[in-house]
């Protein structure tokens, strides 16, 4: 039993100015995240490419004869482009719950009603899921470009390349504002995490399926428009100056991945209400 | 059992409010769901302390808190609530108010510490003021002993209980409390309720307390604002309006009766059903109960029963909805 009355009491203490609340939304579900062993497990598997890569740039520079290793700006394209599978599984994991768990408990109504609007509260939720997908994206890349120039001892590399810090960075932040826009649209769409998860993975790998199956029947690129994927990779060569893979412009496949945000922000717009009215 | 006796040290202290002692107004009200009003040019101001909002079933008392809020904009009117705008100050409005609402809601995968808690961070208090504030509340509440159970094993009645904490962390000067007895068992409803009754008349907090439920609005408020389709039937302090405008009686025909309510109110006096077969009439001002013998005299109908009662909310509400 406690030694002190328990009963109601007025708050004579400080409060904080309002703009914080997506702060404290980030952070909730970053800890509520780093709680679960098996997302551990998830995240440290993501870094599994970047010790390869390290140990690449390792070899390359200490071992003559595996100097055919030593990396390019190509090898940062790859290495990103390995990071999708993790992107996909950690988009998944992160995001599917994010607003759909809400709509389940009705939890709006509750984050609406305390001082914040309702940009705050997705980006609070936004800022949880692309703080992770950037853990596993722009921070080993940049790392493995801080590496190589540790381990090479001279800034020649990074001279000669000195478009891979700006391209790592845009093309990371293409990729995790695409995703992480999607998942949440989807998310607020549903009140099953499982449901999201699903039509997620159906937009991704159904859309590159059709664009597959499309090349195998036509042998035309242009079909890339259809699979936001293929339309971030289009982007994605452009970024690190590597030929471009399909015949589309760059520029539709900005665009693709631009409305797919848009269409997105669109959605959460909708959505994201502190009361549903069907009318 | 919640603790309900105010520290002997701590005096209430009155909220803050607008000068004029209004804590919310609504001037011309209207909303509307496509072609159906669900608030019609709505005139009402709640007082300080405690206000009943009552009515049946989708009369627009959830709507009205709700709009309040800022949750569905008014097609038209203009609303204050502690003497700000709502239209244009919806943040500070909500930095100053607890909502408790109607359906069962909480943020999922949380204790009910960590939830109370996360709520009050997200009301501006600091991460340690919140977890101290989370505890209190929690055992003013009664859920002390199952504050580290996970919300989503609660029982209805915990739930309610937990809503009204997640209103409470962050000490707001009004709270609306959307029918929050809902699904409580009786002595759970009694405790909820004596709750109610301690935060608006011995802590200071003013009230909104939205029910279809009489007896709940009777025992917590000072006064009722009652709706019906929409619009605002009645409004004033309880005792006022059940006031001594006539005397009531509770009567028993031995049959006829729709004939004896026919002729009664053609009289003046009006009377309404109550669950059994007893009916209530109202007999105005300057009128006896000779009037209702009279009556029933001259339409030859044989009175069984014939009681003074004392003017209840229930009559109040049946006469301002003109419930039958």
């Amino acid at each position: 039993m406690p030694i002190h009355d328990q009963g109601y009491r007025r708050f004579g203490g400080i409060r904080s100015g309002r703009g914080n609340a997506w702060l404290v939304i980030a952070s909730t579900a970053m800890r509520t995240m780093l709680r679960n062993r098996k997302f551990m497990g998830l995240l440290l598997l993501a870094w599994a490419p970047f010790l390869v890569r390290a140990v690449q740039v390792y070899a390359s520079t200490n071992f003559p004869q595996v100097a055919f290793l030593a990396p390019t700006a190509k090898t940062f394209r790859e290495f990103l482009e390995q990071q999708n599978p993790f992107v996909f599984f950690v988009t998944i994991y992160v995001g599917a719950g994010l607003i759909s768990n809400d709509h389940r408990a009705n939890a709006l109504q509750i984050y609406l009603s305390k001082p914040l609007t309702r940009v705050e509260y997705v980006a609070g939720k936004a800022a949880a899921l692309i703080a992770f997908l950037l853990f596993v994206t722009w921070v080993p890349a940049l790392l493995l470009l801080l590496v190589q120039v540790l381990l090479a001892g001279s800034f020649a590399f990074l001279q000669k390349n000195l478009f891979l810090f700006p391209a790592i960075t845009v093309f990371s932040l293409l990729q995790v504002l695409m995703a992480s826009f999607t998942m949440l649209a989807l998310s607020s769409l549903s009140k099953s995490s499982r449901f999201v998860a699903a039509m997620y993975a159906g937009v991704i790998l159904f859309t590159s399926a059709i664009q597959g199956m499309f090349w195998a029947m036509t042998r035309s690129s242009a079909a890339s428009l259809i699979s936001p994927t293929a339309s971030l990779n289009q982007v994605g060569d452009v970024i690190f100056r590597v030929p471009p893979r399909y015949e589309t412009p760059a520029g539709l496949s900005l665009l693709v991945v631009g409305l797919l945000v848009t269409g997105s922000i669109l959605v959460l717009e909708r959505r994201v209400r502190g009361v549903e009215v069907v009318a | 059992m919640a603790e309900t006796a105010a520290r002997p040290y701590e005096a209430p202290v009155p909220a803050p409010i607008a000068s004029d002692g209004v804590v919310v107004r609504l001037a011309n009200v209207s909303v509307r769901y496509a072609s159906n009003f669900a608030l019609r040019d709505v005139v009402a101001t709640f007082e300080t302390g405690a206000v009943g909002l009552l009515g049946p079933n989708g009369a627009g008392k959830s709507t009205m808190i709700k709009t309040l809020l800022g949750f569905i904009k008014p097609d038209q009117g203009q609303m204050t609530v502690l003497g700000l705008d709502v239209a244009a100050s919806p943040l500070e409005i909500r930095a100053r108010i607890g909502y408790m609402p109607e359906n069962d809601s909480h943020i999922p995968g949380m204790n009910a510490v960590s939830f109370v808690a996360y709520c009050g961070e997200l009301s501006g208090l600091g991460s340690v003021d919140a977890i101290q504030r989370a505890h209190e509340v929690l055992y003013y509440v009664g859920l002390g002993e199952a504050r580290y159970r996970n919300v989503e094993t609660y029982s209805t009645g915990m739930k309610q209980r937990i809503k009204l904490a997640q209103a409470l962390v962050h000490d707001p000067d009004l709270l609306f409390l959307d029918e929050p007895t809902n699904g409580m068992d009786p002595k759970g409803r009694d405790e909820m309720l004596e709750l109610i009754r301690d935060l608006a008349h011995n802590k200071g907090v003013n009230l909104i307390l939205s029910s279809h439920l009489l007896p709940d609005v009777e025992y917590t408020c000072d006064r009722v604002v009652v709706m019906d389709k929409g619009r605002i039937a009645a409004q004033g302090p309880i005792a006022e309006l059940k006031g001594p405008r006539g005397s009531v009686y509770e009567l028993r025909a031995k049959i006829d009766t729709d004939r004896l309510v026919g002729a009664l109110r053609a009289a003046g006096m009006d009377c309404h059903a109550t669950d059994e077969d007893v009916m209530r009439v109202f007999v105005p001002e300057g009128l006896t109960a000779r009037a209702v013998f009279e009556v029933a005299a001259r339409e030859r109908i044989q009175l069984r029963h014939l009681r003074p009662s004392v003017p209840t909310l229930e009559d109040v509400f049946a006469r301002a909805v003109g419930e039958e």
